[in-house]
């Protein structure tokens, strides 16, 4: 890693943060570390490390935190800065720490003969040093002292301890401006021009400094402080400035700072002659308080639309997605209208229809609805306090009102998002309950608020189980309203044949999309269409479930037929290749960037509806321009994700030796191949195959007992932190970036698993070592080698992830989970076995018949009720119906 | 000829030629079937605790078993021998309760070594042979806690360890040896006490010697058990401007190749590898032919990626003639230029380039 300027995290640092120091003095440590934990995940790359406190045994809490430290591989990785006043703080922490740290700091305070001292100490601990600007005079305020102290130290320190000049690290003292002390004003000019001569006149020395410092005159106005800090960093780093203690990921980009703000904040800090009748400072004073609480950024684009009359411009703000002006229109908007209220039900409502008819009617897209959403709340944000104001104010009369949720056991819900963002579009109120939801949560809820109806979600198969039981208990309860499905594996005919028949009281309704949605939720409530499109969805299904039973009249083998015509490979004389290694790598913390390389866009724009592949879909003539905003924005993020690191990105890889032996593979212990360590199930296709094609199963493409063969594993994510940031996005009203989030870090995580998967070929299993195929050539898979997933089509079976998740020791590995539907957590996250051998290709199992289930079932030591459920979704039977015909 | 004199010869050498150093102690060792009374010998006869096993104590109670050992390796074709002190220190030796004994076994050890290198170099002049005083990494260590549910609990403290280091630099250099090998290194922090340790002996007027660090990379990901990475680990122990750096032991020769290229990548000085045997078959013994060792060391050789050669756990006389048979003529690494620029380092290598 190259950086150009280096943050230092200042949040362990008992002076800087009074969390930190209460946690420290409760002897707190775990938590204590957790803040460590979350400044390195949110991308300091050195931490510093103070417990320069009065009240505190300051020596013993330095080598306690940093043993700490030491354990917590995700902490520990980055170097550490060693920070007190105190040597012998410092010397005991240099003793605790295994890499090569800063000492911040050291200075010529007593002299030169404590100095020498220590930096020779430095030296052989084999650290790095901060010097500050201080000597026997005082700490340095003017540019000459800074330099001249600095220049004296850096000869000092090359010429008599034999330093080296790259290891040295200069703090020319960082204080406070715009203190009302004209003495203070031309301090930040001092840093800077002493910054540009270290720079120039010490090689390789390093600049660096406490930024907060700057600003401690406007202690309590962050956004202030903030754009001080940035327009600060802005002409430091120009100067020279390589490194900073600050909080980075808080300080808005230098352009985007409001004009009028920032060329007050300049004068301030560059000491310029003063503008106005007042000072630099006293002008900042009188500005600061209208950017209390607002981030003082803005943008420059064309804004004529802005001279439109004040409807005009909710309207355009709405369709165009900008957030900018929306508080300041829609509170114009509130005072020349009689009651707040009919702000919303104004211009509002009618800018969201002209939405909607442009989404109605194809010329917009879900990514630009869901930005229209985002303004729309931050509208009907503002209005509220005005609402609740107003004594008589009755609540907005929503069009209905709709309970949302992801099953229990299943963790996806960037769908689901969309369509909820699409509803309140529409003036839906929407509550969304989130993941992993029981079925209790859910009931209650809706019976709590009234609801009118009810929408499920779900990526994996169990879910669709879930779903089925939720419907059973809406009958149970008696409740009478509608019950929307939704989500990837979900599909008609599983709603038709199961989940309806589980809830006859109210009406049961697939979705097929997001932009389904509104249509079906809008006919289920019309009091004029109701009962039409109810009558006509039951007599849909009615139909599926009829040709659903007469259905798979498809011959099918029997397994002991299909084992027979396995999927022939000639053993003799092919010699499996052998893994670099065997049992498993851990992949800690992946660069992103790389990741980002690996994307498969076009996935990305279907999880929009956008369909088409990636590029041309950019050029579409229909959906181009909705595509490459969106390819914009999420570049934009991607960018962030990255640079920031939003996400931290985990996998596990792992090789065992291993024999098929029937339909399974054993795996072993060891090379001598005398102790099974664990076994792999498969399923093999049962349907009727024509000659010369086989009943495959994966256990085909693995060597039987006698030729020396291998199977591989993964489990890779992406999504740690995902959660957060999306939870962060959303909690400010900002559906699009959280949904945008989401999608990226399913991306991904997919990227990661298709890198993965490369080098497991070239390198990690190294069978094909030459490979050239591009990323283009990944996506369409040319390449030697599958990497098929349990839960799906070519092993349906999810509960082999349990056995993948424990070979690969995957929860200490990656920190991922599996619930009990087997989804994975975090959501961003894929799993799956590496067979190597040139034949190996991907199918689907197709339905499997009781005499496979029974088979299955003994072999993974479970009852047929066990295995039938969790292979529901392949089964070519109805085993209800048998059991029912049996008794 | 003088100390100085040597190691301005082992520079020159060093320039020249891949140089070889020895192979392992403890399997020669054993084969020899030494019983209780060899380790005790008279000075310890009634040292109040079992002592077989104790490798190094035979510097003084067995010196005839260990000179006749470096004798081996040196015809077989070292060029450097390192003594039989990889355990001799007071953290180590406790386990012993030999504690009190460190200084003369270590005194003992370097000029056994001394003696039969001084002894091969009259022999042939023009090829001098070196000492190298082996530090090994302590049963204990710094960055670990052997505790789980204590993570910040240490077995062991800086200055003990330090300490015990300390101890045993100054009785090899007043020994004799010419190079402090740190090795075997699986924490760095560890180490970092040794370099403090050697740096620190200059305070008491000593001369400085070359110093070569060797780490050892004990699973297959390319990490120190303490978890860093080899760039990391490199980055750790720059400060001690060591003579060489260099990884042994872990992993046989087949593993170490690529950790090994990666440190040939970063490391601006000399490059030292010196593997076991391969790994373990099922009995716990060393099998891999010395063919087979010096077919990949060799290899090492000609793709530039090493300095210093030998052998550790399992490798015998052997494996070393072998080795150096194959390094014969084969130019060294070339010590690669790297720019100027702040590199720290935690588990993982961070770097600030200018």
């Amino acid at each position: 890693m190259r950086p150009l300027f280096v943050n230092v995290g200042e949040r362990t640092n008992v002076t800087g943060s009074a969390k930190f120091r209460k946690l420290i003095a409760e002897g707190q440590y775990a938590e204590a570390l957790s803040v460590a934990r979350q400044q390195v995940e949110a991308g300091a790359q050195v931490i510093d490390v103070n417990m320069d406190e009065g009240l505190l045994d300051s020596k013993a809490a330095m080598v306690t935190f940093l043993n700490l430290i030491a354990s917590e591989p995700d902490i520990a990785r980055v170097p550490i800065m060693v920070d007190s006043s105190k040597w012998e703080v410092i010397e005991a922490g240099l003793q605790c720490v295994q890499g090569k740290a800063i000492v911040n700091s050291i200075s010529l305070k007593e002299g030169e003969a404590p100095f020498l001292k220590q930096a020779t100490q430095c030296l052989r601990y084999g650290a790095a040093v901060v010097v500050m600007a201080f000597d026997e005079q005082g700490q340095a305020d003017t540019a000459d002292r800074k330099v001249e102290i600095c220049q004296r130290a850096y000869t000092l320190l090359t010429e008599k301890v034999g330093f080296p000049p790259e290891d040295i690290i200069f703090d020319p003292n960082i204080f406070a401006v715009a203190t009302g002390i004209a003495e203070h004003d031309n301090y930040s000019v001092d840093f800077i021009e002493a910054t540009r001569r270290i720079k120039q006149t010490l090689p390789y020395a390093r600049v660096s400094g406490g930024v907060s410092n700057v600003s401690f005159s406007f202690r309590g106005n962050e956004p202030v402080r903030r754009a001080m800090h940035s327009v600060f960093l802005y002409h430091a780093i120009n100067a020279g400035m390589d490194m900073g203690i600050v909080n980075a990921g808080d300080l808005p980009v230098y352009d985007e700072i409001d004009p009028e703000l920032r060329e007050a904040v300049e004068d301030v800090i560059l000491n310029r002659p003063q503008r106005t009748a007042v000072s630099n400072t006293e002008r900042l004073v009188e500005l600061a308080p209208r950017y209390k609480g607002d981030k003082g950024v803005a943008k420059v684009v064309d804004l004529k639309w802005r001279e439109q009359p004040v409807a005009a411009r909710l309207s355009h703000a709405l369709v165009h997605g900008i957030t900018e002006f929306i508080e300041a229109d829609t509170e114009e908007a509130r005072l020349a209208a009689e009651r707040p209220l009919h702000v919303i039900e104004g211009p509002l409502m009618d800018g969201m229809n002209v939405v909607g008819d442009l989404f109605g009617s194809g010329k917009m897209f879900l990514p630009q609805v869901v930005k229209s959403a985002r303004v729309m709340k931050q509208a009907v944000a503002y209005l509220l306090p005005f609402m609740e104001a107003e004594k008589e104010g009755q609540p907005r009369q929503a069009a209905g009102k709709i309970v949302m949720a992801t099953v229990k056991g299943d963790v996806h819900d960037i769908g689901k998002n969309i369509v909820g963002v699409v509803l309140q579009c529409n003036n839906y109120e929407v509550t969304d309950l989130g993941v992993m939801v029981p079925a209790d949560r859910i009931l209650d809820e809706a019976e709590r608020i009234g609801a009118d109806m009810i929408g499920l979600s779900g990526l994996i198969t169990p879910s669709l189980d879930e779903m089925v039981f939720v419907a059973g208990e809406m009958e149970r309860r008696g409740m009478k309203i509608p019950l929307l499905i939704g989500g990837a594996t979900t599909s008609r005919t599983h709603t038709a044949v199961k989940i309806e028949p589980a809830y006859r009281a109210g009406p049961t309704v697939y979705v097929l999309d997001a932009s389904r949605a509104v249509g079906v939720v809008s006919n289920l409530l019309s009091p004029t269409e109701s009962a039409g499109f109810v009558a006509q969805t039951r007599a849909d299904y009615v139909k599926v479930r009829e040709s659903y039973a007469r259905g798979p009249a498809k011959p099918r083998a029997s397994i002991a037929e299909a084992r027979a015509n396995a999927f022939p490979i000639d053993w003799s004389g092919y010699h499996p290749p052998k893994p670099s290694f065997t049992g498993v790598r851990a992949f800690q913390d992946y660069d992103l960037g790389e990741l980002a390389k690996h994307i498969d866009w076009t996935p990305f724009f279907a999880s929009w509806e956008l369909v088409g592949r990636f590029p041309l879909i950019l050029e579409d003539e229909v959906v181009g321009e909705a595509a490459r905003s969106l390819y914009a924005d999420a570049q934009a993020m991607l960018k962030r994700i990255v640079e920031e690191k939003w996400f931290k990105a985990s996998g596990v890889v792992g090789f065992w030796p291993a024999n098929a032996v029937g339909d399974d593979i054993v795996l072993y212990a060891d090379e001598t191949r005398s102790s099974e360590l664990t076994r792999l199930h498969t399923i093999r296709q049962q349907m009727a195959k024509g000659e010369g094609k086989a009943n495959a199963a994966l256990s085909d493409f693995v060597a039987p007992v006698g030729t020396a063969d291998w199977v591989g594993g993964f489990a890779v994510t992406s999504g740690h932190g995902e959660t957060e940031i999306a939870a962060r996005f959303k909690a400010a009203g900002d559906d699009y970036s959280a949904i945008l989030a989401a999608a990226l870090a399913d991306r991904l995580a997919e990227a990661f698993a298709e890198l993965m998967h490369k080098r497991v070929r070239r390198e990690l299993w190294g069978y094909a070592p030459d490979e050239t195929a591009t990323v283009e050539d990944l996506i369409a898979e040319k390449y030697r080698g599958i990497r098929p997933a349990p839960g799906y089509p070519a092993q349906p079976d999810h509960t082999e992830k349990l056995t993948l998740f424990k070979l690969l020791d995957a929860e200490a590995n990656t920190g991922m989970a599996l619930t009990e539907s087997m989804a994975m957590t975090p959501p961003s996250s894929v799993s799956g076995l590496y067979f190597s051998h040139p034949d190996a290709h991907y199918f689907g199992t197709g339905r499997i018949g009781r005499d496979q289930v029974e088979d299955y079932a003994r072999r993974k030591g479970w009852d047929m009720a066990t295995a039938e459920r969790w292979l529901a979704p392949i089964l070519s039977y109805d085993p209800l119906a048998e059991r029912e015909a049996a008794a | 000829m003088t100390q100085a004199a040597r190691i301005a010869a082992l520079h020159a050498a060093a320039r020249e030629r891949i140089l070889i150093l020895d192979g392992s102690w403890g399997v020669m060792i054993q084969t020899l079937n030494l019983q209780e009374e060899d380790f005790r010998g008279e000075r310890f006869a009634t040292h109040n605790h079992p002592l077989k096993g104790d490798m190094d104590v035979l510097c003084l109670t067995r010196p005839d078993v260990i000179s006749d050992l470096h004798d081996q390796y040196f015809d077989a074709g070292a060029d450097i021998a390192s003594t039989n002190t990889f355990n001799a220190n007071a953290v180590s030796q406790a386990d012993y309760a030999m504690g009190g004994a460190v200084r003369d076994i270590n005194l003992a050890a370097a000029r056994l070594a001394r003696e039969s290198a001084d002894r091969w170099t009259a022999k042939t002049p023009d090829r001098p042979r070196w000492v190298a005083g082996s530090m090994g990494p302590l049963n204990r260590t710094l960055s670990l806690s052997p505790d789980v549910n204590d993570p910040a609990f240490r077995a062991v403290s800086w200055e003990e360890v330090y300490g015990a280091y300390y101890e045993q630099a100054k009785a090899l250099q007043d020994g004799g040896v010419d190079i402090f090998l740190v090795e075997t290194i699986f924490d760095t922090l560890n180490s970092k006490a040794a370099i403090k340790a050697i740096l620190d002996l200059q305070d008491e007027g000593y001369e400085p010697l070359p110093i070569w660090i060797s780490g050892t990379i004990t699973d297959r990901s390319g990490r120190t058990l303490s978890g860093q990475t080899v760039e990391a680990f490199w980055n750790s122990v720059r400060h001690a401007r060591p003579f060489a750096v260099g990884l042994n032991c872990a992993l046989g020769a087949d593993l170490m190749r690529p950790h090994l290229a990666e440190l040939s990548r970063v490391a601006d000085t000399l490059v030292g590898a010196y593997p076991n045997a391969g790994l373990p078959n099922a009995m716990g013994e060393y099998d891999e032919h010395p063919a087979h060792t010096a077919g990949c060391l060799g290899e090492w050789a000609t793709s530039g990626l090493v300095n210093l050669l030998g052998g550790c756990c399992g490798t015998r006389p052997e494996h070393i003639r072998a080795i150096a048979a194959a390094a014969k003529g084969v130019k060294p690494r070339p010590v690669p230029e790297r720019s100027v620029a702040m590199r720290l380092s935690g588990l993982e290598p961070f770097e600030l380039a200018v």
